[in-house]
């Protein structure tokens, strides 16, 4: 349960850091979590128990109420005890997040394609694209509510919302990234303008698509999870403000966990598909 | 200047020229160019930065459409991408998401045809490239790739390769093994060669005849035979015929450049230079 704990509390750093810098560059796929040796392994956890033993020392040294904050082993015994309740709303959220990303990534990577087709109408487009990807979409949600109700529908739509134009800004600068050799080389057996976009375009774009994708599916997730904290009664997101409303701090804590764990597994599923398909970039 | 030979040339250029228009005017790259290049031949194409050789050479590809003009491949017009016509491009131009074998499949799966595998092997291993098939362009020296990009060239058995500054970014010993490779594969295929080049021992040392370009417009300026016998040895290449051809083929280039006064000056250095 120990190793459980260390690997959240440790990637909680890392993942923040992630967000800004290396998750918007390639060099995710370059410098991931790649753990070599034994020595390294060895550090890794040494770290981690002293921060976690740290805290938990600190927090009974200093008498810090639960309520306040509680400590790693009451957090560990809450997510054990709590899990089965938590469970199904995992499963909500991970519902909202997989319906309304793949709708939003579909809708982004057509767009993407289809525009950069037409530098002109980029031009007319772009303004609106970039309203879209700087507006957060959380500030939709009461009125998705208002319109939708309460259930699935305002959610899947606002992470639609979310991920949809970062997966689509990203995409866009992949297939934007025109190496007019390359293209030549493929007209010059006569390659057809489909063919140019699917053996040299595509591919030539998806390490910028796998970056869109990661983005776009972690911002999915938070606005999931900031939906779910706006109305309905069902959700990771919903939890945290029933367990904070009630002062169930450890039980609180859990679900971050949880949810820090979703961020990571997204980062690491994606990390995975590019070390596959577009490690050739790095 | 072959305009009267009754045999139909492998590939006729006509008068080409190209004018591009760009964001700050009109540029008139080539201008009334006339070449003929016959079959089994290898012509290079020199001339100094900008002259309009790429430009000649993706015309003759059909990748570009000319301004006014005609190239003919055996007589016919060449309005588009040709079958018939190979083309190495700068550097390697491999797909770097491909390995070797992927890359020098890539013209058989856009043309929707299966590969002559009997063939490739044979040319693999012609350039010397047994047993990396499964490298990506990434893990192989520039020269590797290269070879690479003349297997891919070949593999659709093309009437014609034009060579577009194929080694330009090689270094020189490489330059010269890629060289002798080249000259091994026509001796071997007679395909029909036009090479693009700023090297004019590259050009003397492969070609029937050198071509030079005039700078911006592009014309051919003069013409040169290359008389000396295949394979072309170190020795050949040593002689004074040779070191002559490069230093008449050189001030036909500077002299496009330089003012008259500094012409002078450079025939005088080649002259006290000379053996």
């Amino acid at each position: 349960m120990s190793g459980d704990d260390a690997i959240p509390e440790f990637s909680k750093t890392k993942a923040g850091e992630g967000h800004d810098v290396s998750l918007t560059n390639l060099s995710a796929f370059a410098s991931g979590p790649g753990i070599r040796s034994g020595a390294e392994v060895a550090a890794i956890i040494a770290v981690a128990v002293v921060i976690i033993g740290g805290i938990e020392l600190a927090l009974r040294l200093f008498n810090v109420p639960h309520y306040i904050m509680p400590g790693p082993s009451a957090i560990a015994y809450a997510l054990y005890d709590e899990f089965p309740l938590i469970a199904p709303h995992l499963g909500y959220t991970l519902v909202e997040l997989v319906s309304g990303f793949s709708i939003g990534a579909i809708i982004g990577l057509v767009m993407a394609a289809v525009i950069t087709q037409f530098p002109f109408a980029e031009k007319i487009v772009a303004p609106y694209i970039l309203l879209l990807v700087t507006t957060p979409m959380l500030a939709l949600v009461p009125l998705l509510i208002l319109r939708f109700g309460f259930g699935y529908t305002p959610r899947i739509i606002a992470v639609a919302l979310a991920a949809g134009p970062m997966v689509m800004i990203n995409a866009a600068t992949g297939f934007r990234r025109v190496d007019s050799a390359k293209i030549a080389l493929a007209r010059s057996y006569g390659a057809s303008t489909l063919q140019i976009f699917w053996k040299i375009r595509a591919p030539m774009a998806l390490p910028m698509i796998l970056v869109g994708l990661m983005i776009g599916a972690i911002f999915g997730l938070l606005t999931a999870v900031g939906a779910e904290m706006v109305g309905g009664g069902f959700g990771l997101g919903n939890r945290l403000t029933t367990y904070s409303s009630m002062i169930q701090m450890p039980q609180f804590f859990a679900v971050v966990l949880i949810l820090s764990t979703l961020g990571i597994l997204i980062y690491v599923l994606f990390f995975l598909i590019g070390k596959r398909w577009a490690s050739w970039e790095a | 200047m072959n305009a009267g030979s009754a045999k139909t040339p492998k590939l006729g250029v006509r008068d080409a020229t190209k004018i591009y228009h760009t964001a700050s005017g009109d540029l008139l790259a080539l201008d009334r160019c006339s070449l003929d290049v016959h079959a089994n031949e290898i012509v290079s194409i020199v001339g100094p930065s900008g002259c309009g050789k790429t430009t000649l050479l993706w015309s003759m590809s059909g990748l570009h459409r000319l301004t006014s003009g005609a190239i003919r491949l055996d007589g016919k017009e060449i309005t588009g991408p040709h079958p018939d016509i190979g083309i190495v491009f700068q550097e390697a131009n491999l797909l770097p998401w491909r390995n070797l074998d992927a890359n020098i499949h890539f013209p058989f799966e856009i043309k929707g045809e299966k590969p002559d595998r009997a063939w490739i092997a044979h040319l693999i291993h012609r350039v010397g490239l047994d047993g990396f098939g499964g490298k990506f362009p990434r893990e192989l020296s520039g020269g590797m790739q290269q070879r690479a990009a003349i297997v891919r060239a070949l593999a659709l058995k093309p009437s014609v390769l034009l060579m577009d500054e194929p080694f330009g970014a090689l270094d020189s010993f490489t330059r010269e093994e890629m060289n002798r490779l080249v000259e091994e594969i026509w001796l071997d295929t007679k395909t029909t060669i036009v090479f693009i080049t700023h090297s004019i021992e590259e050009a003397i040392f492969l070609s029937d005849r050198v071509v030079v370009l005039s700078a911006r417009p592009g014309r051919v300026a003069k013409e040169y035979r290359v008389p000396f016998p295949r394979p072309r040895s170190l020795e050949i290449m040593a002689t004074k015929e040779v070191f002559d051809l490069t230093n008449t083929i050189k001030m036909d280039i500077v002299g496009e450049r330089v003012r008259p006064k500094a012409r002078e000056r450079v025939t005088a250095e080649i002259v006290r230079i000379r053996p």
